[in-house]
């Protein structure tokens, strides 16, 4: 079993952490993993992206070769387009569908719309009105981080403990938002 | 213990704290900077010293310090921090150490964080020291249980050679069952050693040359370095550190037998490389960085009868970050197919200013003010307001290292350039700053000098910083710029027509000035 997948998003989207959660997950099922990001003058604000391989057996190299990555995995459409050199000649594009926009010359919605109906294997999220139903507009990050779990093979239960971990201090309810929300992203994509 | 979840950073906290560590010292900087919170992080638990330095040269006197009293300490920086620190550095392998003491350096291969690639191998090189250059977080965390008693026993400080990909990428790390307590404290009595007067120096020199083919024996003993001949292999590859994964991904696909020698301790491990040498025909040498063993194989003729490739042949970039894909071309490998897509241009994205951040009310204003003087120079320096030479706000025509702005500012002026401007953030301010603003506020230099006091750290995640406020401003005040001419600023939209008269007054005014616009990060 191996997997590759390439997280993209503007800094500060969080996408962070949700390759630390899927990381962690990979090494409570004894699988061996490698995820590469970004810090520094990247993060501020500007174009970010994450490598994570997933294996049950040595992996090699931190960084994902091109056309070998399973999935892109995106919480903003136009960053998608930036990384299709590194996803394999059959690769699944899940993104969200809300555009983050912090650039003069971004696209017009209805241009970028259209490119990301011609891709073809995609999961395309609105994840605002999801997050907007279960109540908290920070969790967009953990829609699309539960419907990467039908490619990468996991379920939205392996999740639970580290959700408690990281927002426990917030509280339960907090910690309930983002369970529901890596589950409504995981029956979107199944 | 179970599997952790680390940085490769982290590995090389956690191995620290289990080698029995006692002190960390460093100053922040991309891509090093996770080395030092990690241990900090533990350091009450684990009883280890771990507060930020005023700049690398500081640290690294402080972690020489702790060394000379006999505990085993690690000073952490960024490649670049390394040139702020060469004085103890260079010196620190004439002197050796007491206690184990690692210099942990990160360097970054890509410049993703920084203002050049430079290769710390070749400093480990001039002074003349060991080098470790761990190729996973395993290997990082395996180095660390060895790496200071490879310093004591041998006398001499030891450099741990990180690039950013391995500082910033996480894998599965499998700890030692049984970490290793602190050394009791033992301070160094042997003034010959430590004291560097012509006459010990020249003695300590000396033993330094002397130790050297020890030192080179042991990398050729080193289990970090691995060489292994395949029967009926013509090509020989030698891969250094993290760019031996980048082989290792394409080998599947190569199909013929290659023989491999995998660098991950210097000096240069010899006898290897005569071996892989008279094994081969030809030699592809692989490098995160400078083409350094690539350039020592070669020397200044090459080898006769032998094809040496690499970054200086042209079979890999001559400069940036090694990946697999780079790999796979001097392999002369197909391609692999990737998704075809046709997506048009896509606009980039660069980093900007936070929304709100008080560094763009204060480039606003500067921007503004400075309107009317069509000669006026900005010199910036190193942190995030150096996102204000770009667009919108365009204030800055130079960046060179810590603290330049204000000498660069200083000596702008001094060949006639009116306005003179400095932008340096408070971290930086203390880090370098202090010390031009000394020397210009004596010649009350015609120089305005920023301070974009935001009270911490930011760039690199909000570290606590030394002076900020009200100290900051006494501070300047005692380095001899007058009271009336520090001038105190809040960045703020609605201060702005204030902010720009303020401004214009102290450029009016022919001689040393400070504006201190005074703002709390948003990260704070």
């Amino acid at each position: 079993m191996e997997k590759n997948m390439i997280l993209s998003g503007v800094g500060g989207q969080g996408i962070l952490t949700i390759s630390y959660l899927i990381c962690h997950a990979a090494l409570e099922k004894g699988l061996n993993f490698k995820q590469a990001e970004v810090h520094g003058m990247a993060q501020r604000g500007g174009a970010v992206q994450s490598h994570l391989r997933i294996s049950d057996r040595v992996i090699a190299s931190d960084l994902i070769p091109s056309g070998s990555s399973d999935l892109i995995l995106s919480v903003e459409p136009l960053e998608v387009f930036r990384y299709l050199d590194f996803l394999k000649p059959d690769g699944i594009i899940i993104t969200s569908t809300i555009p983050f926009k912090n650039i003069p010359d971004y696209p017009s919605e209805t241009d970028l719309m259209a490119l990301l109906e011609k891709l073809p294997r995609k999961v395309l999220i609105d994840t605002k009105s999801i997050a907007q139903k279960i109540g908290n507009p920070k969790i967009q990050n953990m829609i699309i981080l539960g419907a990467s779990l039908p490619t990468l093979g996991f379920m939205p239960e392996d999740f639970d403990k580290h959700l408690t971990l990281l927002f426990g201090a917030k509280g339960e309810k907090v910690v309930e938002m983002n369970r529901q929300a890596i589950r409504s992203g995981f029956e979107l994509a199944s | 213990m179970n599997q952790q979840l680390l940085l490769g950073n982290e590995a090389v906290g956690l191995g620290a704290i289990h080698a029995g560590l006692s002190g960390v010292f460093g100053y922040p900087g991309t891509p090093s900077t996770e080395i030092f919170e990690f241990i900090q992080s533990k350091a009450a638990d684990c009883k280890i010293r771990a507060v930020w330095s005023a700049n690398e040269k500081v640290g690294y006197e402080e972690a020489l310090g702790m060394s000379f009293a006999g505990k085993r300490v690690i000073v952490t920086m960024k490649h670049v921090g390394l040139n702020v620190a060469a004085d103890p550095f260079m010196n620190s392998s004439m002197t050796g150490v007491n206690g184990g003491f690692v210099v942990a350096v990160a360097d970054d291969p890509g410049m993703h964080s920084s203002q050049n690639e430079q290769d710390s191998r070749y400093y480990a090189d001039f002074a003349r020291i060991p080098c470790l250059e761990p190729s996973s977080q395993q290997e990082a965390y395996d180095m660390m249980g060895s790496i200071f008693d490879l310093s004591e026993q041998n006398d001499v400080p030891v450099m741990l050679r990180l690039v950013t990909r391995l500082s910033h990428s996480r894998a599965n790390v499998m700890p030692i069952p049984a970490p290793r307590g602190q050394n009791a404290l033992a301070p160094a009595h042997d003034w010959k050693k430590w004291v560097l007067l012509p006459g010990n120096a020249r003695i300590r020199n000396i033993q330094l040359i002397q130790k050297q083919d020890a030192l080179t024996a042991l990398s050729e003993k080193s289990p970090f370095n691995k060489l292994t001949l395949a029967p009926g292999a013509t090509l020989g590859i030698i891969a250094t550190g993290i760019a031996a994964n980048y082989v290792k991904e394409n080998l599947d696909d190569f199909g013929q037998p290659v023989h491999f020698l995998k660098i991950c301790q210097y000096p240069i491990p010899i006898a290897h490389i005569r071996s892989i040498l008279d094994a081969s025909q030809e030699i592809l040498v692989v490098e995160d960085g400078y083409p350094y063993v690539e350039s020592r194989i070669l020397g200044l003729f090459g080898v006769p009868n032998k094809r040496i490739t690499g970054r200086l042949s042209g079979a890999l970039p001559r400069t940036g970050e090694m990946n697999s894909d780079h790999v796979r071309a001097a392999l002369k490998l197909k391609v692999r197919e990737s998704f075809q897509f046709d997506a048009g241009k896509i606009p980039g994205r660069p980093p900007v200013l936070c929304q709100g951040c008080p560094h763009a009310d204060t480039y606003r204003a500067m921007q503004e003010a400075v309107k009317v003087h069509a000669n006026s120079k900005i010199f910036s320096d190193i942190g995030c307001y150096t996102l204000g030479v770009l667009p919108p706000f365009t204030c800055g025509e130079a960046c060179v290292d810590m603290g330049a702005s204000v000498s660069m500012a200083y000596g702008a002026a001094s060949a006639g350039v009116y306005p003179s401007i400095a932008v340096i953030g408070d971290s930086t301010f203390i880090h370098s700053g202090m010390t031009p603003l000394i020397g210009a506020a004596k010649e009350n230099a015609d120089i305005n000098v920023f301070i974009m006091d935001n009270s911490l750290v930011a760039m690199t995640g909000a570290q606590q910083t030394m002076a900020t406020g009200s100290a900051l401003v006494d501070l300047v005040e005692k380095l001899g710029v007058p009271r009336e001419h520090i001038v105190t600023l809040k960045p703020l939209p609605k201060h702005h027509e204030e902010n720009v008269t303020l401004i214009r007054k102290e450029l009016e005014y022919h001689g040393t000035s400070v504006l201190i616009p005074q703002r709390p990060c948003l990260k704070a």
